[in-house]
């Protein structure tokens, strides 16, 4: 009920359409934002705490951009925000998975019993041939 | 009523919102318990800054704005990587 009071508002009120999807995209870049910084605070291992800001905190960061790009349109900073949006979706997974293999190598534990597959007292990577080992048997 | 959803009290508030947010990162960078725990604080306090820019840009009219939340996203994503090949190599460039 509340909810349909304020599309009301909203619907009624003098913006236009773009006005309205860039306070759209705003709101849920704030809302993606929360999300990450929350698991970035209550998670309790490092690869979990990259799960949340890699994903989340991007998305975030990314709608806000393509806001950017709704609010200047097809000119000028527009289209900086849209290569913005690009570089976002494509170096936030490449630091992620560059942190957790260092993480990895630096020998951080899982949090709880979980341990990686194969060889968990020794941090090495996984390699092909033990896993072959593992399958025959 | 309609005064509610105000285009600028939005921006404002989502402002505030996202420095609060970048409080908490810093929060996480500085208790972080190893190594790795600070360098995503860090790169999370990058991100929501780029998100700030792109807001003031938006707030302002001052449209370089967007530039400079780009510059921010570029120079995190390198800092995050030599920081990566720091802990992992012990150096940054071989």
């Amino acid at each position: 009920m509340i909810n349909t009071h304020i599309l009301s508002i909203a619907l009624n009120s003098t913006h236009s359409p773009r006005s309205m999807s860039v306070m759209f995209f705003i709101i849920l870049g704030c809302f993606f934002l929360t999300v990450g910084t929350l698991g970035l605070l209550r998670l309790p291992d490092v690869y979990n705490r990259l799960h949340a800001t890699s994903k989340s905190t991007t998305l975030g960061a990314a709608s806000i951009f393509f806001s950017g790009f709704l609010h200047y349109g097809f000119q000028g900073m527009g289209l900086t925000s849209l290569v913005g949006v690009l570089f976002l979706f494509l170096t936030a997974p490449t630091g992620s998975h560059m942190i957790s293999r260092a993480a990895q190598k630096m020998g951080v534990e899982f949090f709880g019993d979980i341990a990686w597959p194969i060889h968990s007292d020794s941090q090495t990577p996984l390699n092909e041939d033990a896993i072959l080992d593992e399958t025959e048997i | 009523m309609a005064e509610l959803f105000s285009f600028t009290l939005l921006l404002t508030s989502a402002l505030i919102l996202i420095s609060i947010l970048t409080l908490f990162c810093g929060y996480r960078a500085f208790i972080g318990p190893t190594i790795p725990d600070r360098v995503i604080g860090i790169d999370a306090i990058g991100t929501n800054i780029t998100a700030i820019a792109i807001l003031l840009a938006i707030l302002t009219s001052f449209d370089y704005f967007v530039l400079v939340g780009l510059v921010l996203a570029i120079i995190g994503f390198i800092s995050t990587i030599a920081a990566a090949n720091y802990i992992s190599e012990s150096e940054v460039i071989q």
